[in-house]
């Protein structure tokens, strides 16, 4: 076994490990957020060093390759941005914060993990361990009303139990199919089953559980409940690395779909299109009534869903490069928006769309920040959020469904409205009584200016990502 | 590249045209108190003025190449080029831009007091996009800074506008916004039918006529509304009125004309077969939008609005003269787009310099100043001339050149444009007899002061145009000539010769 491919994996193995002595050791907590820090650093700088490695772990079933490697940078760096804006914690309660740390750890590892699984069980087990401690860290939140939160958690652990056996419902099925387990013997024998109504429910049954984390209508109804009930710092996780790690295995399993040539496109593709256009429109217009700014993100990113969703129903590598690039850009849209909230927030609470009033006189640089989120998010040029929407847009419609892009287009021109509410308080309403300045430490100043940074840099400067998404998305299909 | 001449010594005249104001607004937050960040603006946009100087005197007039040509790889793996280039076309348009920019910065100078620094970031980075737009001939840069003009012009309004401007500046954005994102199908469905985004290339292709209709719908609803376009123009007065001086300015004189500017540039090169089909409902809108426009400002109390409702009248004269269809009509129409800009940013800026003296608009008000602003309302009675287009100013060039091509192709359309004209007469004149002669039962006016040096100097490159166009306007379209015989080439369309009183009065 070559351990150089398993070293980004195994600095975050000990990373957990280190956690797990500091959670015995008592409730301090700068060292764990330290010790996270110097983890989530080391973790990065690993990631970005194997990104010219290749190669297999595990008897096959663990593959290092451009594609996984590719992600795992992408969630690295959101990982480091996650936890230098959110230096105070002040939604989670003292004495868990070690927990707290050892968690997010774990839940990286696992999506670390899943990005890299092309074995179906491994991939199931790490999308578990990920999953479980995303349900332990959901309720971990100082206690306003603890009703909020547990609905939250109880929701998100039903739910995610029911797809995790829908989804193993499918595996069994793909293995009754191809008899094997490994993606490279599989995809290519469901590819040629994936027209029969055998092969559509296998698929449809395996994807189901990535639709779940991807919020994907009807799989979404976790979704809002958990960005409302978990605390600001949980909610930014989970609306963002989560997220890419499922679109990078989606596309792996979506591959199974992509009919061999000459055969016409099955019912995966047309449910794929159907899903996507019910995600965008209920995501949209659910999003357009609410007044928790958390909510409404979370029901935008059931918009998202359905907008990434455009790139995996084209089932060629330029829709999947096209998918992956604008997955990454959302994780750091949706970091940018988080940071924000996290920061704005005065004990850690939920915020109101209200809340965010006069911002730009109580702090311009998270005003910036928020509302540079905002316009990305609404696919407005320079911004990051653009040009994916515009790659979806272009290779979806050149897949042959223009109608699912002419409603994309409507549904940008509909989650404007309430993008622009939030830039509207921010900018032109006059501060609440009493709502002084920010404080804003270097941390969060910093992660700010990066996360603009790089949303402006992925929007005027797609090439290199999109080159990569692509040579990674042909290795992995 | 047969279509690019690229820049012979090989400096980028138009990449440090357009982004140098952006690198200005990058610099301005650096700047400590208000006033260094209003001479710092200034500075970039006389900067960019003088830059684009060499552009007018090194233009080949007799080419319809897109010149000073910029052309780099952006996104290969999608064909997206950072191509940039200058033709008959584009140029006085984006001449206009650059002129104009100083004059909004000079004419907030006063204006403006809260937020100065960011209100001359949201400046700067309008020019840079709007320039942009003008410049770009790759269909997704054009989109990137078509869109991105947006943000500021939004912020503009919604943080220094009038007492409505959350609501005019969400109507605005939402407008025109909602347009644009069927011009991004549009742009994909022209991609994916000839593999590249380059605007030269993608014209004068053959296309199915139900393919053109289909793209021509999409652009004509964003551009339509951008223009605005009878009945798109319901976003526009709102704006106006809301908007700051420089705002207003900004919008009359520049972002409108991206509207025709993208009629002449996209749809009549390249969906030509959707417009000849489509033809009779395009004139017909634009005289709707005429008669509309004149009729509505004759009703307004407030000198913005009214000069709202005229910009509406004043467009469609000049999307009469694209649909025209022939060498004069485009001729007007191009020469009116530069004629509107001048004239009625002028008049915003007067009614801005009234309204920093009065704190109102309204036409009963602001009555009576002739004996006692004579500098003032000098320039307010030659640039409602012009707006009037009165014989000798500029807009009567344009207006007659639109009326005489407009005659050849649709005469009924074109006589029924006519009452345009004299509409137009009845509301300027009304607005003049009111502010100079007016009767003045308003006692603080004999305590107002007169325009200033900053200001008369603001207004007078503008009043020099107004004559200059007026009485010689041989210059400017002369630079446009080869473009649109070129463009007519394209669309294929058999137009009937114009008048030949016309080609005594161009020549």
């Amino acid at each position: 076994m070559n351990a150089q491919l398993f070293f980004p994996e195994l600095v975050l193995c000990a990373g957990c490990l280190a956690a797990f002595v500091l959670t015995l050791t008592g409730p301090s907590a700068r060292v764990p957020r330290l010790c996270a820090l110097v983890v989530a650093a080391l973790f990065a700088a690993a990631c970005f060093w194997s990104l010219p490695l290749e190669g297999s772990l595990f008897a096959g079933a663990y593959r290092v390759d451009l594609f996984s490697q590719m992600v795992k940078c992408a969630m690295a760096s959101g990982f480091v941005l996650i936890l230098l804006f959110g230096a105070d914690l002040k939604g989670v309660p003292g004495e868990v914060r070690p927990e707290y740390y050892l968690f997010l750890l774990t839940s990286l590892l696992g999506l670390t993990l899943l990005v890299s699984s092309v074995e179906l069980l491994t991939l199931f087990i790490a999308l578990e361990l990920s999953s479980y401690s995303l349900y332990l860290l959901v309720p971990l939140r100082r206690g306003e009303g603890l009703r909020a939160q547990m609905e939250a958690s109880v929701k998100y652990i039903l739910f995610g139990v029911a797809a995790s056996g829908i989804m193993l419902f499918g595996m069994s099925y793909v293995f009754g199919l191809t008899g094997t387990t490994y993606l490279d013997q599989a995809v290519p024998a469901m590819r040629a089953l994936a027209g029969t109504p055998i092969g559509a429910a296998a698929l449809l049954a395996l994807l189901a559980g990535l639709l779940f984390k991807l919020a994907v209508f009807p799989f979404h109804f976790w979704a809002p409940d958990v960005y409302q009930g978990a605390s600001n710092d949980t909610a930014a996780f989970v609306a963002s690395l989560p997220k890419v790690a499922a679109v990078a295995v989606l596309l792996r399993l979506a591959a199974m779909a992509a009919p061999p040539e000459g055969l016409a496109a099955g019912h995966v593709q047309a449910a794929l299109t159907g899903l996507s256009v019910a995600s965008m429109f209920y995501g949209n217009l659910t999003a357009l009534a609410q007044k928790d700014v958390k909510r409404m993100l979370g029901f935008s990113g059931i918009a998202h869903a359905g907008y990434l969703l455009l790139g995996v129903v084209a089932l060629d590598a330029w829709g999947f490069a096209s998918a992956l690039y604008y997955a990454t850009a959302y994780v750091f849209m949706m970091l940018a928006a988080f940071l924000g909230l996290c920061a704005v927030s005065p004990d850690g609470g939920n915020l109101t769309v209200d809340d965010l009033s006069g911002l730009h006189k109580r702090s311009p640089i998270l005003a910036f920040v928020l509302a540079a989120s905002m316009f990305a998010l609404a696919g407005i040029p320079p911004f990051a959020g653009f040009m994916g929407k515009f790659m979806l847009l272009a290779t979806a419609y050149k897949a042959g469904h223009g109608v699912l892009v002419a409603m994309a287009a409507v549904n940008t021109a509909l989650a404007i409205w309430y993008y622009l509410q939030v830039v509207r308080r921010i900018y032109t309403v006059a501060p609440a009584e009493g709502a002084g300045p920010i404080a804003v430490d270097s941390g969060t100043r910093l992660a700010g200016i990066c996360l603009v940074v790089l949303m402006i840099a992925l929007g005027l400067a797609p090439e290199t990502l999109v080159r990569l998404a692509a040579s990674a998305v042909r290795m992995a299909m | 590249m047969d279509f690019l001449s690229m820049n012979a010594q090989g400096f980028p005249l138009l990449s440090i045209l357009v982004f140098l104001p952006l690198a200005g607004a990058l610099v301005t937050p650096l700047l400590p108190g208000d006033n260094l960040a209003r001479w710092w603006a200034l500075f970039v946009t006389l900067a960019v003025a003088a830059l684009s100087l060499p552009l007018f005197s090194g233009f080949d007039a007799t080419s319809a190449l897109y010149q000073f040509g910029e052309h780099r790889p952006w996104i290969e793996s999608f064909n997206i080029h950072y191509t940039l280039g200058v033709d008959g076309i584009s140029l006085l348009l984006v001449m206009m831009t650059t002129l104009i920019m100083p004059l909004c910065v000079l004419g907030s100078w006063r204006y403006i007091e809260k937020r100065v620094p960011e209100f001359m970031i949201c400046l700067l980075v309008m020019e840079t996009s709007m320039l942009g737009v003008f410049l770009a001939l790759d269909l997704v840069l054009f989109y990137v800074f078509w869109e991105a003009m947006l943000i500021p012009m939004y912020l503009l309004i919604a943080v220094w506008g009038g007492p409505r401007k959350t609501y005019a500046s969400m109507k605005f954005f939402l407008y025109t916004l909602a347009g644009s994102v069927l011009l991004l199908v549009a742009i994909v469905a022209l991609y994916v039918s000839q593999g590249t985004f380059s605007i030269p290339a993608l014209m004068g292709q053959q296309y199915s006529l139900g393919f053109q209709v289909m793209v021509f719908l999409a652009f004509f609803l964003a551009f339509a509304i951008k223009v605005p376009m009878f009945p798109f123009h319901t976003w526009l007065p709102a704006a106006h009125v809301e908007a700051p001086t420089a705002g207003s300015v900004i919008l009359a004189s520049v972002l409108l004309k991206m509207g025709t500017y993208g009629f002449v540039r996209f749809c009549l090169p390249i969906t030509p077969d959707a417009v000849v089909e489509l033809l009779p409902y395009l004139q017909w809108l634009s005289v709707a939008g005429i008669l509309y426009g004149g009729f509505t400002a004759l009703a307004q109390q407030d000198m913005k609005k009214l000069i709202a409702y005229s910009s509406v009248g004043h467009m469609g004269f000049v999307t009469l003269g694209i649909f025209a269809l022939n060498e004069r009509g485009l001729e007007g129409a191009m020469l009116q787009m530069i004629n509107h800009g001048v004239t009625t940013g002028a008049l915003f800026l007067c009614v801005g310099m009234l309204y920093e003296r009065t704190h109102t608009r309204d036409l009963n008000a602001s009555a009576g100043l002739g004996r006692f602003m004579p500098i003032y309302v000098t320039y307010l009675a030659f640039f409602s001339l012009s707006s009037l287009a009165f014989p000798g100013t500029n807009s009567f060039v344009g207006e007659f050149l639109i009326l005489a091509g407009a005659f050849f192709n649709n005469a009924w359309a074109a006589v029924a444009a006519v009452p345009g004209a004299i509409l137009a007469a009845a509301y300027m004149l009304r607005l003049l007899q009111r502010v100079i002669w007016g009767g003045t039962d308003n006692p603080d006016q004999s305590k107002l002061s007169d325009l200033g040096w900053r200001e008369t100097l603001t207004l007078a490159p503008l009043l020099a145009f107004v004559f200059w166009i007026g009485l010689a306007p041989e210059p400017f379209l002369r630079v446009m000539r080869p473009s649109i015989g070129h463009l007519l080439a394209q669309t294929g369309y058999q137009a009937p010769n114009a008048l030949a009183l016309a080609d005594l009065f161009t020549r």
